[in-house]
C-alpha cells in the first residue's frame, strides 16, 4: 500500500473518486499536493533551491535557443521591411499589403512569442526562488491613531473658522455654485437647439421649389445614378429601388449632403395594384402601386430596406423591425412602433414626383415628436 | 544561491544610493522587493486586460500618426483601386490609406482592434472570476467598483472607436446612437444635436469621438488602471483556499525575480498572441463595408462583441411606445437601453455591500471562497451570466436565422421567453449544483475517499476500503464557513433583535435565511481513519486496488 | 423554259419561291452578321423544333406544378402551389433551372440552391482523361445547354418577358466597380451582406451567398431582372445594363479579392471575429496563464 494508491483512488469509478470536481476559479487540489509535499513550509527567506547542474545546463540551453529564436524574429521583421516591403515603389494595395502584414506579423508574433516562451522556462528551471509566507497586515490603523486624526481633523476645521462662521460658509458655497455651472454654459454652442429641424426633410424644400416654378412635385431619382424615374421605367411589378429627391446633389452644400441624404433617403415599391390597400386619406399617394415609403426606421433609423416581393415586407437588418408595404407600412413584428412614412407621389410628364414633403416626422420617436 | 550578505556590486549600490539620497526610496523598495505573489491561473487574467490596454496605447498612439479625424468629403483616389473615384470623407481616405499604403499599418489596425476586443473580454473574464470566489468582499469593494467603472469605460471608449474609420459599419452604429440618443425623454433631441453639433451624421461627431476615444476615456482608464493596481498592490492579493494561505498570511513567489519574470513573460504572451491574430485572422475590413452611406446597410450588420448585449435587449423588446399629452416615450428603445445593464451593473455594484448587509459579515476576507460554498452567490452569478449570455446571442439573432436555417421571427420568440425561463433555470440548477457538491464534500470528510481497496469480510461480502482525505484536500474542503446558526428574531424578554426591526429588517432576516437555509454543515472528522468497513472485519483481505 | 413555266404554275411554288427568298436572305443575312443569326439561317424548321423540345421537356419536368400550359396551379382552397409563367420571360428559366433551384424538391420557405437535375445541368465535369469518357460528357453537357435554350425559348414564347442577357452585358470586367459598389451597397446588401455572404429573411427565408464563383455573372444578372422568389425586380430601366454590369464588376471582384489580413472569418462582421476574440485570444492566453503558473517540473531539483 503505497501512496499511489491515494493518487489512483477511484480511477475506475472518476465522479465518485476522492479528488473533488474542480470548480472554475478553484485550484487543482492535485497540483497543491504534489507543490506542497516536497517543499518546507516556510522557506526561509532568500534560500534557493538547489538546482541539479545538469539539468539546468539542459535547461539553459533551450531558453538561450527561444531567445536566439526571438532574436531571428525581430531581424527578420527588420530586414523584410527594409528590404523587400518597400521594392517598386512601396505597398500599393491589397495584394502588397497581404504580403507585408502576413511577413511583419508572423515574425512579431514569432519574436513575441519566442522571448515569451523563454523567460517562462526561465523562470520554470532556473529560477531558484523558493515561495515564501509572509503576513497579511492589518489594513486598518488602531483606534487610537483613528481618534487622534479624527481629533486633528476637527481641529483643522474649527481652527479655519469654517464650522463656527455660516456667512463665510455660505457665502463661500454660493461663490463655487455658479462657478460649477459656467462649464455646462460654455457647451451650449455644442449644436443648434432642435427646433423644427427633426420634422421636414429635403423633399419639402424641392417640392416647394418645384411648385414656384409651376410644376406639381420633385422627381424621384435613383440613388446612385441620379436617374429620374419614369412611370414606364419602374412598371416592374416587384420592383424596388432607393431613391432621393432631384436637386439634392446639385442645391445642398456638399457638407450638407449626407444630413440631407439621412433624412430624404426613400424606398420606391412597385406592388401589384389588386395587393395594395392605400390608407384612408392617402388613396391618391400611390401610382398603380408604386409607393414610396421613408427608408429610415422609426425604431433607431437604420435604414429598413429588406424588401421581400413575395410577403411585401420591409425588414430592417439592424433590429428586425418588420413593415407590411401593402398596407400603409404598419409594423407586423419587431421592436418598431410606428409605420414607415409615406411619401405622396404623382406623374408629372410621364415622370414619377412626389407632391409633398413627408406629413410627420420620419425616423426614431422622440419626446417633442407627438 | 545569492547570498543575502553579500556585497552588491559597485554599480547597484551607486544607483541606489543615487535615487536614495533624493526620493528616500529604499525602504520602499526594501519592503516590496519580496513582495509575494500567490500563483494561480486564473488570478492572471485580470492582467491580460492591463497588457491589452498598454499595446492598445501604443498600437492607437501609431494610428494617430496618420488618421485623420475629418468628415470633409474627399473623392479617393489611391491604392485601393476598387473604391476609387468613390465619394468618402477624409477620416475613411485615411484609414485606407494605414492599411494599404502605410507598411505595418494594416498590422497595427488589426492588433489594435484585436486588442480591444480582448481587453474586453479579459475584463469580463476576470469579473467572473472576481465575483465567483467572493474576491470582491472586504476589503476589495472599492477596486471592484472600480472594475465596473473600467469595463463601462471600455465599452464607451470600444464604441467610439468603431465609429471613427466611417465605413458603413461603424456609420449605422453611430445611427443606432443617435437613434437611442432621441428617446430619451425631455431631452433627447438636445442631447442628439449637440452630441452631432446638429443633424445626422453632421461633420462634428468624428473629431468630437476621436478627442474621446484617444484623449478623454483613455486617460481615466489609465487612471483607474493606476489606482486598482496601487489598491491591489497595497491590499495584497487574494489567494485560494489552500494549506498555506490563510487570512493572516500569504505565501507564494517573491516579487522580484519571480513574479516580475512571470509576469513580463505574459505581457509578452499577449503582445504575441494579438500579434498572431493580427498577421493571421482579419478584422474590420473596411474597406469591404464601404464608406458610410446613410442610404446603404448591410445584413447582419452588429457591433463589437462587447456592445452585443444592447444590440440584443433592442432587438427582442416588443414595440411599446406611448404617446400622450403631445409627447411621445419609447420604451422600446430606453428600456432596452437602460434596463439590462442597469440591472447587471447596479446589481454588480451594489452586489458586495447587500451580500454584507444580508450575512451580516464585516469582516476582512483574504481567501477565496470556493463557489460551491456561497451557492446563493454562484447561481447569481450564474443567472446573471445566462441572462447576459442570452441577451447577447439574441444580438446575431440574424446570424444564427442564417447560419442555422432558422426562422428569423422564431428566434426572436425564443430570446423573448429564453430570457425569463433561462436566467431562471441557470439560478436553480446553479444551485442544486452547488449544494450538491456541498454534501460530496461533507461526504468525503466524514467517510474519507475511496482508496481502490477491495476487502473481503470473513462472511464473504465485499467492501472498499475508505481512507481519510489528504490533508490539502481536506483544507480545501475545510475552507467552507458553515452557516452560523440563526439569532433569534426575538430574544427571551420578546424583544426583536435590533437588525431585524422594521419591514428592512425583516427583509433582511428573510434573505439572510434565503442565503443559510439549506446550507450543509461541513465538520473536520475527529475519528480519523475509523471506518466501519474497515473496522467490521478483523483481517481484511486484500484483493486488488 | 416552259418547264420551268409548268412548274411556276403548280399549287406550292408560290411557297417554294417564299422559301428560297427566306433562305437566300438568311444566308445573306448569315454572312453579314455572323453571331446573330443561327436560328434564322438554320431556318424556322429547325425553331419549331426546339420550341417542340422545349415543351416536352417543359411537360415532363415542369407541368405537374405549374400546369400543362404553364398557367400556375392553385389547391383546393385556391392558395397557389406553383405560379403562373406566362411572361417570366427566358432569364427567370435561365436562372430558376440553371441554379437547380426548379425543378422544386420539395416545397419549403424557400427553394434552395441545388445542382440542377441532369437534362439541365451545364455544370458537370468534362476534363476526364479517357477520350470516350470526355467526349460523352461533353456531349451531355451540351445537350443540357441546348435544353435549357430549349426550354427558356419555350417558356418565353408563351408571353415574352426578359431575356437572358448576352455575355458582353454580363462582364465583370467591363463594369464600373466603384459605381457597382455603391449601388450594392444601397440595393443589394441590406439583404446579401457587403460582400454577399447572404443573411436572413423573414420565415425562414434568406438571401443566398453571392460569393462562391458558381454564382455566374449571367445568374446575378438574371436575378436582378426578374427577381426569383422573394427577391425584388430591378428592371432594366429602373438599374440600367451599366448599372448592372458594375454591380457584378463589384461583386465578382470583391470575391475574388483575397484578404489582405489574414483568414477572412467568413466575412460577416463582427460576430464571428468576437467568437474569435474569445476562443483564440483568450483561449492561447489562458493556456499561457496555466502553463506559468503550473508547478514547477521536480526533476530539476537536485535530491
Amino acid at each position: 500500500m503505497s501512496d499511489d494508491n491515494k493518487e489512483t483512488a477511484g480511477s475506475a469509478e472518476p465522479r465518485e473518486g476522492g479528488t473533488p470536481g474542480r470548480v472554475i476559479g478553484t485550484p487543482s487540489p492535485a497540483r497543491d499536493k504534489a507543490l506542497l509535499a516536497e517543499e518546507e513550509y516556510p522557506a526561509p527567506a532568500g534560500a534557493g533551491e538547489q538546482l541539479d547542474e545538469a539539468s539546468a545546463k539542459r535547461a539553459e540551453r533551450i531558453v538561450a535557443a527561444f531567445f536566439l529564436l526571438a532574436f531571428a524574429g525581430s531581424v527578420a521583421f527588420i530586414a523584410y521591411y527594409i528590404g523587400w516591403s518597400g521594392r517598386d515603389g512601396g505597398m500599393h494595395g491589397v495584394t502588397r499589403a497581404r504580403e507585408s502584414n502576413f511577413w511583419l506579423g508572423g515574425m512579431m508574433a514569432l519574436s513575441f512569442l519566442a522571448l515569451a516562451a523563454g523567460v517562462t522556462i526561465w523562470v520554470r528551471r532556473l529560477m531558484t526562488s523558493k515561495p515564501i509566507v509572509q503576513e497579511r497586515h492589518e489594513l486598518a490603523a488602531d483606534a487610537e491613531t483613528r481618534a487622534a486624526f479624527a481629533a486633528d481633523f476637527v481641529q483643522g476645521a474649527e481652527d479655519s473658522g469654517i464650522t463656527k462662521r455660516p456667512l463665510l460658509r455660505r457665502t463661500l458655497l454660493l461663490a463655487a455654485a455658479p462657478l460649477g455651472l459656467a462649464p455646462l454654459v460654455l457647451l451650449r454652442d455644442l449644436g443648434p437647439l432642435p427646433e423644427k429641424r427633426l420634422r421636414h426633410t429635403f423633399w419639402g424644400e424641392a417640392v416647394k421649389k418645384a411648385q414656384a416654378e409651376g410644376k406639381k412635385g420633385v422627381r424621384l431619382v435613383v440613388d446612385g445614378t441620379n436617374k429620374p424615374l419614369r412611370v414606364a421605367d419602374f412598371s416592374s411589378p416587384g420592383g424596388m429601388i432607393t431613391v432621393l429627391p432631384e436637386g439634392l446633389e446639385e442645391d445642398v452644400p456638399e457638407e450638407q449632403a449626407l444630413t440631407q441624404t439621412a433624412k430624404a433617403v426613400t424606398i420606391l415599391i412597385n406592388i401589384p395594384e389588386d395587393e395594395f390597400k392605400p390608407a384612408k386619406g392617402r388613396e391618391n399617394w400611390h401610382v398603380n402601386g408604386i409607393v414610396a415609403y421613408s427608408k429610415i426606421c422609426t425604431h433607431v433609423g437604420c435604414p429598413a430596406a429588406l424588401y421581400e416581393q413575395t410577403t411585401h415586407h420591409i425588414l430592417c437588418p439592424c433590429h428586425q423591425s418588420t413593415f407590411d408595404a401593402t398596407d400603409a407600412a404598419k409594423v407586423v413584428f419587431g421592436p418598431a412602433a410606428r409605420p414607415l412614412p409615406q411619401l405622396p407621389l404623382a406623374v408629372e410628364d410621364g415622370y414619377l414626383v412626389a407632391t409633398s414633403d413627408y406629413h410627420e416626422p420620419i425616423g426614431p420617436s422622440f419626446w417633442e415628436r407627438g | 544561491m545569492s547570498d543575502a550578505t553579500a556585497q552588491p556590486p559597485k554599480a547597484v549600490e551607486g544607483a541606489l544610493g543615487f535615487i536614495d539620497e533624493r526620493l528616500g526610496s529604499t525602504t520602499f523598495f526594501k519592503r516590496n522587493v519580496k513582495k509575494v505573489f500567490p500563483d494561480h491561473w486564473s488570478f492572471m487574467l485580470g492582467e491580460i486586460a492591463l497588457y491589452s490596454f498598454i499595446i492598445l496605447l501604443l498600437t492607437g498612439t501609431f494610428l494617430t500618426l496618420w488618421f485623420k479625424p475629418s468628415m470633409v468629403e474627399v473623392v479617393y483616389d489611391g491604392s485601393y483601386t476598387k473604391l476609387n473615384g468613390v465619394q468618402m470623407s477624409e477620416a475613411y481616405a485615411s484609414t485606407l490609406h494605414i492599411t494599404f499604403d502605410v507598411r505595418g499599418g494594416l498590422l497595427m489596425r488589426q492588433i489594435h482592434h484585436w486588442a480591444a476586443i480582448l481587453f474586453m473580454a479579459s475584463i469580463l473574464a476576470h469579473m467572473l472570476r472576481v465575483f465567483f470566489t467572493g474576491a470582491y468582499r472586504k476589503p476589495r469593494e472599492l477596486n471592484w467598483l472600480i472594475g465596473i467603472g473600467m469595463f463601462t469605460l471600455g465599452m464607451l471608449e470600444g464604441l467610439f472607436g468603431y465609429s471613427l474609420p466611417d465605413d458603413l459599419l461603424s456609420g449605422t452604429g453611430l445611427r443606432i446612437t443617435q437613434g437611442v440618443a432621441e428617446s430619451i425623454p425631455l431631452v433627447g433631441t438636445y442631447i442628439y444635436m449637440f452630441l452631432f453639433g446638429g443633424e445626422f451624421p453632421g461633420t462634428e461627431i468624428i473629431p468630437r469621438l476621436y478627442m474621446l476615444h484617444i484623449l478623454l476615456i483613455p486617460g481615466l482608464i489609465l487612471g483607474m488602471v493606476t489606482a486598482h493596481m496601487m489598491i491591489m498592490w497595497h491590499q495584497k492579493h487574494t489567494a485560494m483556499p489552500t494549506q498555506k494561505q490563510t487570512e493572516e498570511q500569504v505565501y507564494g513567489y517573491p516579487f522580484y525575480p519571480v513574479f516580475m519574470a512571470k509576469t513580463g513573460a505574459y505581457f509578452l504572451f499577449t503582445f504575441g498572441v494579438l500579434a498572431l491574430m493580427g498577421a493571421f485572422v482579419q478584422i474590420n475590413p473596411i474597406w469591404l463595408f464601404g464608406p458610410y452611406d446613410p442610404g446603404a446597410i448591410s445584413a447582419g450588420s452588429q457591433p463589437d462583441w462587447y456592445m452585443g448585449v444592447l444590440e440584443g435587449a433592442l432587438r427582442i423588446m416588443p414595440n411599446w411606445e406611448v404617446t400622450a399629452w403631445g409627447h411621445t416615450v419609447s420604451f422600446n428603445v430606453l428600456i432596452p437601453a437602460l434596463v439590462p445593464l442597469g440591472i447587471l451593473f447596479g446589481g454588480a455594484a451594489a452586489w458586495p455591500f447587500v451580500e454584507a448587509w444580508v450575512t451580516g459579515d464585516r469582516r476582512l476576507h483574504h481567501v477565496n471562497t470556493r463557489p460551491r460554498n456561497a451557492p446563493v452567490r454562484t447561481a447569481t452569478g450564474m443567472a446573471a451570466v445566462t441572462f447576459y449570455g442570452l441577451l447577447w446571442l439574441a444580438g446575431a439573432n440574424d446570424v444564427i436565422a442564417d447560419k442555422f436555417h432558422l426562422s428569423l421571427f422564431a428566434t426572436t420568440w425564443f430570446f423573448r421567453v429564453a430570457i425569463f425561463v433561462g436566467t431562471f433555470l441557470a439560478f436553480v440548477i446553479t444551485k442544486r449544483i452547488c449544494l450538491g457538491l456541498q454534501r460530496k464534500d461533507a461526504d468525503t470528510i466524514s467517510h474519507g475517499v475511496e482508496s481502490g481497496v477491495i476487502l473481503m469480510s470473513p462472511d464473504g461480502r465485499y467492501s472498499e476500503r475508505h481512507e481519510p482525505a489528504r490533508a490539502e484536500e481536506s483544507t480545501v474542503i475545510l475552507s467552507k464557513e458553515n452557516a452560523r446558526p440563526e439569532a433569534p428574531s426575538r430574544d427571551a424578554n420578546g424583544i426583536p433583535a435590533p437588525d431585524t426591526k422594521g419591514p428592512l429588517g425583516h427583509l433582511r432576516s428573510r434573505l439572510a435565511r434565503a442565503w443559510t437555509f439549506d446550507d450543509i454543515p461541513i465538520e473536520p472528522h475527529d475519528g480519523g481513519h475509523g471506518h466501519d468497513e474497515v473496522e467490521a472485519g478483523k483481517e481484511p483481505k486484500q484483493l486488488s486496488h | 423554259m416552259k418547264r420551268f413555266t409548268a412548274w411556276r404554275r403548280r399549287p406550292w411554288a408560290g411557297y417554294a419561291v417564299v422559301l428560297a427568298a427566306l433562305a437566300a436572305i438568311g444566308v445573306i443575312y448569315a454572312g453579314f452578321s455572323p453571331q446573330t443569326d443561327r436560328a434564322e439561317a438554320e431556318g424556322t424548321a429547325q425553331a419549331a423544333q426546339d420550341l417542340a423540345n422545349g415543351k416536352q421537356l417543359f411537360n415532363k419536368n415542369c407541368a405537374s406544378c405549374h400546369g400543362l400550359n404553364a398557367e400556375g396551379t392553385k389547391d383546393a382552397k385556391g392558395k397557389p402551389i406553383a405560379p403562373s409563367l406566362i411572361g417570366v420571360g427566358a432569364a427567370s428559366v435561365d436562372f430558376q433551372v440553371g441554379t437547380g433551384r426548379m425543378p422544386a424538391m420539395n416545397p419549403g420557405a424557400q427553394m434552395p440552391r441545388k445542382e440542377p437535375i441532369p437534362p439541365f445541368n451545364t455544370e458537370i465535369k468534362t476534363d476526364y482523361e479517357e477520350k470516350e469518357k470526355r467526349e460523352a460528357a461533353e456531349k451531355q453537357k451540351a445537350q443540357a445547354e441546348k435544353n435549357l435554350e430549349d426550354l427558356s425559348a419555350y417558356i418565353a414564347s408563351l408571353g415574352g418577358g426578359p431575356e437572358i442577357p448576352p455575355a458582353s452585358a454580363t462582364d465583370p470586367s467591363k463594369g464600373n466597380v466603384a459605381l457597382g459598389g455603391k449601388l450594392f451597397r444601397t440595393n443589394c446588401a441590406q439583404c446579401h451582406n457587403f460582400t454577399g455572404q447572404g443573411g436572413a429573411l423573414t420565415g425562414g427565408k434568406y438571401a443566398p451567398p453571392l460569393s462562391h464563383s458558381d454564382v455566374t455573372p449571367t445568374q446575378i444578372y438574371e436575378a436582378m431582372l426578374t427577381g426569383p422568389q422573394a427577391m425584388p425586380v430591378f428592371n432594366d430601366t429602373t438599374l440600367t445594363p451599366q448599372d448592372k454590369q458594375a454591380i457584378i464588376a463589384y461583386l465578382v471582384q470583391t470575391r475574388e479579392e483575397p484578404n489582405p489580413g489574414g483568414n477572412g472569418l467568413g466575412r460577416i462582421g463582427p460576430v464571428s471575429e468576437g467568437l474569435a476574440g474569445w476562443l483564440i485570444g483568450l483561449g492561447l492566453l489562458v493556456l499561457a496563464a496555466m502553463w506559468i503558473t503550473a508547478k514547477k517540473p521536480k526533476k530539476l531539483k537536485k535530491s
